[in-house]
């Protein structure tokens, strides 16, 4: 286990330098100098060069790259062009109201997909059982945006009971010390703001996880479906236990690991996801950030967040490979 | 007093949060009426006003003026007015300025506005290392004295349009002594200015909470707390203002805008403002080189019916770069529409329908009202003349590199803003060689454009901008489309007054 862990760290590092060197790259070679955009119409060419060396943009493309790296070595991600601000602390500001949405997201839709596929194994010998597939179908064709524009017609226009935009009432004089608001309310026993930004979280976490929601439907109801045919299950059931009871305690348990797995690169896909989700409902994290980030060509700021998403991932999908191993003792052993 | 127990205590927190959860909104809707809340189109990014990439970002402009207020104020129609300046001027040669900087005016931490904040904040924007985009026009100015309340300069280089610039971009007066003592970023954190509002809760991405100053020196808010909602979708900030979760919204389609308005309980306005759409054209590739092409182009777009169909009637169709408002607008240069004569000139080029001269052409795509379908209709009215126009859809920021790097196709659609309505910020600087947003670059017209950036005669300056501009419509340089107006849908409770430069500011709105 100890030596997984070790080879996955040493992965992370290697993915996470090749992310920091293809984005430095590729920032520096598509379209959109951000000097450009800030050049005034009555600047002189030595205007221009005084701002770009304002930005540290004068220099040749690998000594930039390696002045970037050596201050990311040392914690410093450098000042945001658009936001004046060290870059870590914007990131650390706005990265917990991401967090919370996506595991927010991430728990709805493991509850939802597997009550799901729990109870379409139930009645899987109803007639109507097909009908849940269906259904289960075309939330999986929906993509997330989608569900973003529907929610906000629906909970926003038609039938107006939920937020349409932020992470809090911005008419409520709430102060937080930490960014992490929804733990921090609960934590602080302030049940009216932590049902505030629940209220705010509802749309967003809607629109990110039911999509996650059918794939977990799909997946487990699959592996509920091999498992219930397996011996153990059969002689659990010459045992007399309930049909529930057979799904719950005995399949449920070996459906589970390959569900695991896929629910972990799923859930990277979902914080890619908060990008334009976090955009539609004007909701303040790092996604959201990303989308002005670009828009801006803020270099330091995209290179950044690149960096703090490509972490992410990294780190998801370690917990999960760990994870995998954990319950699986075939992998475990071997 | 009563006591209550853990298990009571959690039994009322979650009462509390199940109500909350499941009433919230309908308490947040009977909020007191003294807020007024703005769906937002852009958000802020920074809260200084004269540095980056927000501090030339027209749409930012109504947020930064009810926090700060500017050397010199500008009245909804575009005329200037006293704002921490209460008169100004030059002397009879032009080689120094002056600057009577008003009284009794105080920061919004309480302490006195005097004429060294102005000094400091006029030293600071002409300063190169500081990054203020706008430094060419603020390095004009040099060698500041102060007498009492009026700070005179030295005048290093002439700029006709100093003073309207000290209504525009980056013209905003910052606290000296507390910019000092907190820096840059301890500014973002808690901004001070001058302004009718002051800055209480901040959250990027997600809203601006702003508190009515009670002190300040003009006409105050007609609100107590004023709400910025940051909603950059368009379809967002149209449920905002549906549901009741926003009392004022702007830049909506302007289908909505027409479904919007004549909903209960709601109103809309839409007038011009100082935004028109334009067609840049290259001087690079040989058929832009061409008069009969230009001018053919030119001819063969009916802007009235792109105005009337597309843009719903909301837009004007305008015939040189200066919009009906601005100060060298002369209604007597006329481009009228007609695809015979366009046929005519291809002709005298080797070019028909059946052999049509072909280019490139440049366009955003829904980076202002129908800026794309504008371009496919133009594109199909040029088809029936003799003009095959490939349409590249880009990304504005690449249009800011190609157009700086005089790359761009040899036609490319944009925007361009002009907030002060002077010739030199929108002919000037789209028109002259030298300028990096240019893209006809020729010496008849810079020979032309030269002498009048330093013309003291304001009379003969504004004249030789006319002329500027008529020369411009019989070469066929630039393709002027249309100045553009802004959707705005608010509460019938209350009374907005249209900004033409664009900033929805929020003392611009009242109760009914």
């Amino acid at each position: 286990m100890t030596a997984v862990a070790a080879q996955r760290l040493i992965m992370a590092a290697v993915t996470l330098l090749g992310v920091a060197i293809i984005v430095f790259v590729l920032l520096r070679v598509v379209p959109g100098d951000p000097i450009a955009m800030m050049i005034s119409p009555g600047a002189t060419p030595a205007d221009i060069a005084a701002l770009r060396a304002h930005y540290g943009l004068d220099t040749s493309l690998p000594a930039q790259f390696f002045v970037w790296l050596k201050d990311i070595l040392h914690g410093d991600f450098g000042t945001s062009i658009s936001l004046h601000r060290n870059v870590l602390g914007i990131m650390a500001e706005r990265l917990p109201a991401t967090l919370e949405l996506a595991f927010a997201s991430l728990v709805f839709a493991a509850l939802l997909g597997g009550a799901v596929a729990v109870f379409g194994t139930l009645v899987s010998d109803w007639t109507a059982a097909p009908l849940i597939d269906t259904v289960n179908g075309l939330f999986l064709a929906v993509p997330d945006f989608i569900w973003a524009f529907a929610l906000v017609l629906l909970f926003g226009v038609f039938l107006p009971v939920l937020p349409l935009s932020g992470r809090i009432d911005p008419g409520l004089d709430e102060r937080f010390v930490t960014p992490f608001y929804l733990l921090e309310s609960l934590a602080t026993l302030r049940f009216a703001a932590a049902a505030d930004v629940l209220r705010h979280m509802v749309m967003p976490m809607l629109a990110l996880g039911l999509p996650l929601a059918s794939i977990i439907t799909r997946v487990l109801k699959e592996s509920l479906r091999e498992a219930m045919v397996q011996d153990y299950v059969l002689l659990a059931r010459l045992k007399g236990l309930s049909r529930l009871r057979l799904v719950l305690q005995e399949a449920l348990r070996n459906a589970v690991a390959p569900t695991l797995a896929l629910t972990g690169v799923q859930f990277t896909f979902l914080i890619g996801g908060t990008v334009i989700v976090e955009r539609i409902f004007a909701y303040p994290g790092i996604g959201n950030m990303a989308v002005d980030a670009v828009i801006n060509r803020d270099l330091p700021l995209i290179q950044g967040l690149t960096l703090v998403f490509g972490a992410l991932f990294v780190v998801v999908n370690m917990i999960v490979d760990l994870l995998v191993v954990a319950t699986n003792p075939r992998l475990r052993n071997g | 007093m009563v006591n209550l127990n853990r298990r009571q205590t959690l039994a009322l927190g979650g009462a509390t949060f199940l109500s909350e959860l499941l009433l919230g909104g309908a308490i947040a809707s009977a909020q007191a009426s003294d807020t007024l809340t703005i769906a937002y189109n852009v958000n802020l990014p920074s809260f200084d006003p004269t540095v980056g990439p927000s501090a030339v970002n027209p749409t930012i402009q109504a947020i930064y003026r009810a926090i700060y207020d500017q050397y010199v104020g500008q009245n909804p129609d575009l005329s200037f007015a006293p704002g921490l300046l209460t008169k100004w001027g030059w002397n009879d040669d032009k080689t120094k300025a002056w600057m009577d900087v008003r009284e009794g005016v105080v920061w919004h931490d309480g302490s006195p506005l005097t004429p060294a904040d102005v000094v400091w904040s006029l030293e600071r924007a002409g300063d190169p290392k500081t990054g203020n985009p706008i430094q060419f026009v603020w390095g004009g100015l040099g060698n500041y004295q102060i007498d009492g309340n009026r700070v005179t300069a030295d005048v290093k280089q002439f700029d006709p349009t100093l003073f309207k610039w000290m209504a525009f971009l980056t013209g905003y007066i910052l606290p000296k002594a507390y910019y000092e003592k907190v820096g840059a970023e301890g500014f973002e954190k808690k901004p001070v200015g001058a302004g009718p509002y002051m800055v209480d809760e901040y959250q990027g991405n997600a809203f601006l909470r702003l508190k009515r100053n009670e002190k300040y020196w003009g006409p105050k808010g007609a609100f107590d707390t004023v709400i910025f909602k940051f909603v950059p979708d368009g379809t967002s900030r149209v449920a905002e203002i549906e549901s009741g979760s926003a009392d004022v919204t702007l830049e909506i389609p302007y289908e909505e805008y027409d479904r919007l308005r004549v909903k209960p309980g709601l109103a809309g306005v839409c007038e011009p403002v100082s935004d028109i759409g334009m067609i840049f054209i290259t001087n690079v590739e040989k058929e832009m080189l061409d008069e009969n092409v230009r001018h053919a182009a030119i001819q063969a777009i009916d802007k009235d019916l792109i105005a009337k169909k597309l843009l719903r009637g909301y837009a004007t169709p305008i015939a040189t770069l200066e919009a009906p408002g601005y100060e060298a607008f002369d209604p007597s240069i006329k481009v009228p529409y007609d695809p015979e004569l366009a046929k005519a000139l291809l002709a005298k080029s080797g070019y028909s329908p059946e052999k049509p001269v072909r280019f490139k052409i440049q366009t955003t795509r829904g980076f202002k009202p129908k800026d794309y379908e504008m371009i496919q209709a133009i594109v199909g009215m040029w088809r029936k003349v003799g003009i095959d126009a490939e349409i590249e859809v880009y990304e504005i920021a690449k249009h800011y590199e190609l157009r700086a790097g005089h790359k761009l196709d040899p036609m490319a659609f944009y925007n361009w803003g002009n907030a002060i309505g002077d010739p030199s910020t929108s002919t000037g600087f789209a028109m002259f060689s030298p300028s990096p947003h240019s893209a006809w670059k020729s010496k008849d017209l810079d020979d032309m454009i030269g002498p009048l950036w330093g013309e003291k005669d304001e009379a003969k300056r504004i004249a030789g901008w006319k002329a500027v501009d008529k020369y411009i419509a019989e070469k066929g340089y630039v393709i002027p489309l249309v100045q553009y107006s802004q959707p705005i849908v608010y509460k019938a409770s209350l009374k907005v007054t249209p900004n033409a430069t664009g900033a929805l500011q929020p003392t611009l709105v009242a109760k009914a």
